[in-house]
């Protein structure tokens, strides 16, 4: 607790785009009630000033993808009584978990004139492969609702509603139409957790999977259903390759069509 | 049980009278509801006048697979079923039981300030589906019988106006037949239609079923129908039921599955099946839900919601100590025995209605009337 008396809030960025700490920004009026009740000791984007330790919750975003991050996520642990991941980078690697699946050397040589000066870790990994995760709140970008929702719980100490469920059950309440079924799109909404509240398949694109794999995901199934329609392997690779391709049920899935 | 109603009179209406009829409804300060063309399907929705009506449309629909298609006339009723019911105005996905604010003993109720007094303008629903109107009966047993009535359910149930539609065209995923629910209206509505359109002529046959219906059927231009007319009327739904393909077989279907509970095809299945949830939520019979708590952050507010739910997720299953199905098989053969058999022992009736949007919007296609065969073919307990 701070000297106000108010839990302190802390806001950790680790390799990331800072777009779900934007969405702590993106909350506005619902920010000033959180400003009330918890004190921000830390928070990049909002803020220079750094509050001393130790926090009672803190928000991670980013993976760890230097040996510096490696040994920095430790010490936010440390200072934390509860620590919470926000983001696809936070809970699977985020898109730059793509490297994970080359040779991470051959991009250094060819995207930086100065490789020696470049010092990074094989993979990108989410925060929980490193230190214990309280709770993982995901999406590419979180959704600022999920995170009030979260906040709010912490603060009342009950229980956040994100269930872990199919993009699929956020589709049908809105009364939105399948994609897939009605156009043959090639949706992940099936194997993908909820959050976003069908937000793409609403406006008639397939879900890209940001939420990563839902419970006890099927992508065998899913994946079985478009290699009978003809779709090539590399592209089912593609499909599973977005925001979460580390997360553990969709990489196996890619990894199952790459010859 | 194929023929139009033999007791009610049958008049003859032109197909100009379905913007009479649509009109007289709102002048009776109902919301009409009805199909409308959306998102490359038809959905159910407001209708403003019959232009909304999706006319010439008609779809094609497989194991997971619709689509819709021009027909190559103006028929308004050219079609069957799309993924919405109307479940979704009945018991809607999201609403909102109450909301509570703290005070120095504990808790009160909030007033709800949405709810406008006298309540919502009562709803019309126009194209009821006769497997659609058995769906609202069976709602209604959970809904609004028994000793637990749902007030939200009946409020809005009380007041519905009905205009079924028998039905013309059925899909290839219907089965209505097989579950004794279709494809001639039965049961109880306001008004009923029957669509005769071939090249020479276009015409509705439209009968009152209830006080409620009659009122409205004065208001429109009818005239009672000539014998002719009345037999073209059952001939639409004799050939819409020759024309059915789709079947299941329900003799001993409650005593078939609690034998074979142990099946290996629910293991089979249960490899296929995504527990994406959609057969449950497109299903005009399925009702369960969820309820959720939540407060605002300051913890002075408190909401109830709730939210349709599935036998598919995960949490539906969560009692104290863990979740209780926790593989997909068992979550498959939760749904479709407790639809085709355990219902029954419930209700009284089967769950299931032969509408075939679980075939048609599950991903995967996965059909309940093959899943039955393939257990009643390799009968475990014969
Ligand atoms: S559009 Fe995608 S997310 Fe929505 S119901 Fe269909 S498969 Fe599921
Ligand atoms: S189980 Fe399937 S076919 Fe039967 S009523 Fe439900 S959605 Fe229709
Ligand atoms: S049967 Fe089909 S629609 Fe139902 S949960 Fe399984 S995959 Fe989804």
């Amino acid at each position: 607790m701070a000297k106000s008396g108010k839990p302190k809030l802390a806001v950790w960025k680790f390799s990331s785009c800072d777009g779900c700490q934007l969405s702590l920004l993106d909350c506005e009026d619902e920010l000033l009630a959180v400003a009330e009740k918890v004190d921000i000791a830390n928070f990049p984007e909002a803020s220079r000033a750094v509050v001393k330790g130790p926090y009672d919750v803190s928000l991670v975003e980013g993976s760890i993808t230097t040996p510096h991050d490696a040994e920095r996520i430790h010490r936010v642990r440390r200072s934390s009584k509860l620590l919470i991941t926000i983001g696809a980078c936070a809970t699977a690697g985020g898109i730059q978990a793509l490297r994970n699946f080359k040779n991470v050397n051959e991009f250094i040589s060819i995207v930086y004139a100065n490789p020696q000066y470049i010092e990074t870790l094989n993979k990108s990994t989410a925060i929980a492969d490193h230190v214990h995760v309280d709770f993982e709140l995901r999406g590419c970008p979180i959704n600022k609702y999920q995170l009030v929702e979260v906040i709010s719980a912490l603060l009342n100490g009950r229980k956040p509603n994100i269930p872990p469920y199919s993009v699929c059950v956020e589709c049908k309440r809105r009364g939105t139409v399948c994609g897939l079924v009605s156009h043959g799109s090639y949706c992940l909404g099936p194997v993908t957790q909820a959050g976003c509240n069908a937000l793409c398949p609403t406006y008639h694109r397939a879900c890209f999977g940001c939420y990563g794999p839902k419970e006890t995901p099927n992508t065998a199934s899913l994946s079985a259903l478009w290699e009978a329609s003809g779709v090539p392997q590399e592209d089912l690779v593609r499909l599973y390759r977005g925001f979460n391709a580390y997360a553990d049920a969709f990489r196996k899935e890619s990894e199952a069509h790459e010859q | 049980m194929f023929q139009v109603a033999v007791t009610a009179m049958v008049y003859r209406i032109e197909t100009a009278a379905v913007q009479s009829l649509i009109e007289v409804l709102h002048q009776q300060n109902y919301s009409v509801l009805g199909p409308t063309l959306r998102d490359g399907s038809i959905v159910y929705d407001e209708l403003h006048d019959a232009s909304d009506l999706p006319m010439g449309w008609t779809e094609e629909q497989r194991p997971g697979y619709y689509r819709i298609r021009k027909r190559n006339d103006e028929a308004l009723f050219g079609f069957t079923l799309g993924p919405h019911s109307w479940k979704k105005f009945l018991f809607p996905s999201i609403s909102k039981l109450f909301s509570a604010s703290r005070n120095a003993k504990g808790f009160n109720v909030l007033k709800d300030k949405a709810e406008p007094k006298g309540g919502t303008k009562p709803l019309a629903f126009f194209g009821v589906r006769p497997c659609e109107l058995h769906a609202i009966e069976i709602q209604d047993k959970v809904f609004a019988s028994g000793d637990y009535k749902d007030p939200q359910y009946n409020n809005v149930r009380a007041q519905v106006f009905i205009v079924a539609v028998n039905c013309s065209h059925p899909a290839e995923t219907c089965f209505c037949s097989s579950m004794g629910t279709g494809p001639g209206v039965e049961g109880q509505y306001d008004l009923a239609l029957t669509e005769i359109i071939d090249e020479k002529q276009h015409f509705f046959l439209i009968e009152a079923g209830s006080p409620k219906g009659e009122q409205v059927l004065e208001n429109i231009q009818h005239h009672p129908a000539e014998g002719n007319e009345v037999s073209k009327g059952e001939d639409v739904v004799r050939t819409a039921a020759s024309n059915m393909k789709r079947t299941l077989d329900t003799r001993g279907i409650k005593e078939l599955l609690y034998e074979n509970a142990e099946h290996p095809e629910w293991e089979k299945v249960g490899a296929r099946c995504l527990s994406c949830a959609n057969c449950t939520l497109v299903c005009p019979t399925c009702f369960c839900n969820t309820v959720e708590d939540s407060t605002d952050l300051g913890g002075t507010e408190a909401t109830r919601t709730r939210k349709w739910d599935s036998c598919f997720t995960l949490d539906f299953s969560y009692i104290h100590g863990g979740n209780i199905r926790t593989s997909t098989k068992a979550r498959y053969r939760q749904w479709m025995t407790h639809k085709l058999a355990s219902w029954i022992d419930q209700f009284g009736t089967s769950g299931c209605v032969g509408c075939g949007r679980c075939i048609t919007w599950c991903p995967v296609g996965i059909d309940i009337t093959d899943e039955t065969r393939v257990i009643r073919d390799n009968n475990g307990s014969a």
